[in-house]
């Protein structure tokens, strides 16, 4: 249903496989996610949504598939390159170090030396990247975190999330993947990361969720891709689709009263 | 003053008192705790024999414990990271054993052996790095074999004798110069004018960008103390037979190691790894660099202490670097507020600890305590300042779960 021609998306991949020895994880999946566009990845448990988006991250390398990166044929083999195309990738775990602030999280690995006399004693240049953080901050509406000089460890889940988010965007990224972004969120905490979320959108981004809360799904995707048992099952826009739908298609189970609901693509 | 405002939230004696309640159970108010532990200490020592905070016997106390200060810097990079180094005792005898038997055996200028020290103690480090990043061997059981090994090798330089006594050169010169008073007030006056400098600058920079600043009150009032606490310092030491030099070279040294560790990159990163090596990892650090670094750095100020213990005592023999030296250099820096588990913690801990850490010490020999109870009671304070750790690092991790 989708049959745009790639060109038109920031990222697309076409038959990706992967196999774990004799367990095929994905077996010839496309994918492909516009700028300006939340794309929901969703599935059941070992439907192959990790190594789909390890595979884009450059974490884990596919046996085969195309990808294209604004048009471009790319070959994406390490972290590193997906770092240099512009794909950036916020893990479930996050990565912060909780023993230091804010700013220090944001520019960790890429701290900013001071200029004139203090860069020949290697003096890092708070007052730069506590400036710029701010401007970050503010930049993508979070309101919520008002002291940056504070530990990250003693920041909400919301909060911690917001600084992760953040962080990833400090290399100017086209392409955001957020591996479960409310997971074990409160309710206010996730309405805080929804909207960050919305944010991205407003920038610009093309934005990759993977998330099991199809509620939070229909709260902020444009469109939802279905991975089932490793092949792409069905794909929805959010509007004029039930939750009952996008269920039936994870489980693939007919759900009884709905026949022509889920529209198989593979 | 209009931005000062913004940084202190309107708080009354109540919330000031709250939020340092806060500060002690969560274990950010180090330094004040220690402060408050030595105040008592000393207090109770004082009141037992009235010569303990006499100026000859602080003076006393001060020379007795920059080596282990010098080491506990070491001792401080190593925590920084989580991990341990158990071997940086056996390594400090070594280093001096070695510089003693160059100057005296050899007939190497002195200064060249304190050199050769250092690069032994660089050496050792190394190959710790090393073997910790390369085969993924556990810190503790690197360096505890280590420990043995370099004893061993202790005895071996030493030889028959077992014993090199250093006489008078460079080397002994280390703590047994003491400047004038005129000197001592200098380095005082000096020290209090670059550390106000150097706040206000930091403060006058944040302003100019539109950032939140501290209050100047605040500012003035830790200048004050600083400064009185340098002003008393002084006062003490001129009072007996000056200011050392061998207190100046372990505040130079902490000094520097303040800076390395809160205000460069490499700092940044040694926190970075103890806090969180994958999250360090994941955002492109060189993490076996930075341990294979801190270990260097932490046998190097090791194999330092050794020098200053050597000086000291105006020989180097077979216990050198041995008995309760290495649990004091771990010691003093866990009792002053660094992490056991990494990622907490500054370099001032090396000297507060050796305060601490020395002033028992030195307390009990003052009141001819039985060894047995000196044991006991230094264990004790060790498991004491480790359980207070442990439970405000649960406190802190309690706080998360919101």
């Amino acid at each position: 249903m989708s049959a745009t021609g790639s060109e038109s998306y920031l990222l697309s991949l076409k038959g990706v496989s992967k196999a774990f020895g004799a367990n095929q994880a994905l077996s010839g999946v496309d994918f492909e996610v516009g700028a300006g566009e939340v794309v929901a990845l969703v599935g059941d448990n070992g439907a192959g949504k990790s190594t789909l988006v390890k595979a884009i991250a450059g974490v884990q390398l596919c046996d085969e598939g195309e990808f294209h990166f604004k048009g471009k044929p790319v070959r994406i083999s390490s972290p590193q390159d997906a770092t240099a195309l512009g794909i950036a990738t916020v893990y479930q775990d996050l990565a912060l170090c909780d023993n230091l602030d804010v700013v220090a999280n944001l520019y960790l690995g890429r701290e900013v030396f001071s200029n004139g006399a203090a860069r020949g004693a290697f003096l890092i240049d708070e007052t730069t990247m506590e400036q710029s953080s701010l401007k970050l901050l503010q930049a993508l509406a979070v309101t919520t975190i008002h002291d940056v000089r504070v530990h990250v460890g003693s920041l909400s889940g919301g909060q911690r999330q917001a600084v992760a988010i953040a962080r990833s965007l400090l290399g100017e990224p086209s392409v955001v993947l957020l591996d479960e972004p409310t997971a074990a969120l409160g309710v206010s905490q996730t309405e805080q990361v929804l909207s960050l979320i919305g944010t991205l959108r407003d920038r610009g981004l093309g934005v990759v969720v993977i998330s099991h809360n199809l509620e939070n799904v229909f709260a902020v995707a444009d469109r939802i891709i279905v991975l089932r048992l490793g092949k792409r099952s069905a794909t929805f826009d959010v509007r004029g689709v039930s939750r009952e739908d996008v269920v039936a298609a994870i489980t693939g189970a007919e759900f009884g009263v709905r026949p022509a609901a889920a529209k198989e693509d593979a | 003053m209009s931005a000062e405002q913004d940084s202190a939230p309107s708080t009354g004696i109540v919330g000031m008192i709250r939020e340092l309640g806060r500060k002690l159970a969560q274990g950010e108010a180090g330094p004040l705790l220690v402060l408050l532990m030595v105040a008592a200490i000393w207090t109770f020592f004082q009141f037992q024999n009235d010569r303990f905070l006499s100026p000859g016997n602080l003076t006393n106390l001060m020379l007795q414990q920059s080596a282990v200060a010098t080491i506990s810097i070491g001792v401080v990079l190593i925590l920084l990271l989580g991990e341990i180094d158990l071997s940086v005792g056996a390594v400090s005898g070594l280093a001096a054993s070695v510089m003693a038997v160059l100057v005296v055996n050899r007939g190497v200028s002195p200064v060249l052996a304190v050199i050769a020290a250092l690069a032994l103690g660089a050496l050792i480090g190394l190959f710790n790095g090393f073997m910790i990043t390369r085969f993924r061997i556990p810190s503790f059981v690197v360096t505890l074999a280590g420990s043995l090994t370099w004893v061993g090798v202790q005895l071996l330089v030493l030889g028959e004798t077992g014993t090199i006594n250093l006489g008078d050169n460079f080397i002994t010169q280390l703590t047994s110069t003491f400047f004038p008073p005129m000197i001592g007030w200098a380095v005082a006056v000096l020290a209090i004018v670059l550390t106000a400098a150097f706040a206000f600058l930091a403060r006058t920079g944040r302003q100019r960008s539109g950032l939140p600043v501290e209050p100047m009150r605040s500012l003035f009032v830790r200048t004050g103390i600083i400064g009185a606490a340098f002003i008393a310092l002084v006062l003490v030491v001129n009072q007996d037979r000056g200011l050392p030099l061998v207190v100046c070279i372990v505040f130079a040294l902490v000094l520097a190691f303040a800076y390395i560790t809160e205000h460069t990159r490499f700092g940044r990163h040694v926190f970075a790894v103890g806090g969180n090596a994958e999250a360090a990892r994941r955002a492109g650090i060189k993490i076996d660099h930075v341990r294979i670094m801190v270990f260097t750095l932490g046998s190097t100020l090791a194999a330092a202490g050794g020098v200053l213990a050597a000086s000291r005592l105006m020989a180097v023999n077979q216990s050198s670097g041995s008995s309760d030296l290495l649990l004091m250099a771990i010691a003093g820096p866990v009792i002053a507020g660094t992490s056991l588990f990494g990622g907490r913690g500054t370099a001032w801990s090396a000297i507060l600890g050796a305060v601490v850490i020395g002033s028992i010490a030195n307390g009990m020999n003052l009141l001819a305590f039985a060894s047995s109870v000196k044991f006991i009671v230094t264990g004790a304070v060790l498991i004491a300042a480790v359980t207070i750790e442990s439970v405000t690092r649960m406190r802190r991790r309690g706080t998360q779960d919101t």
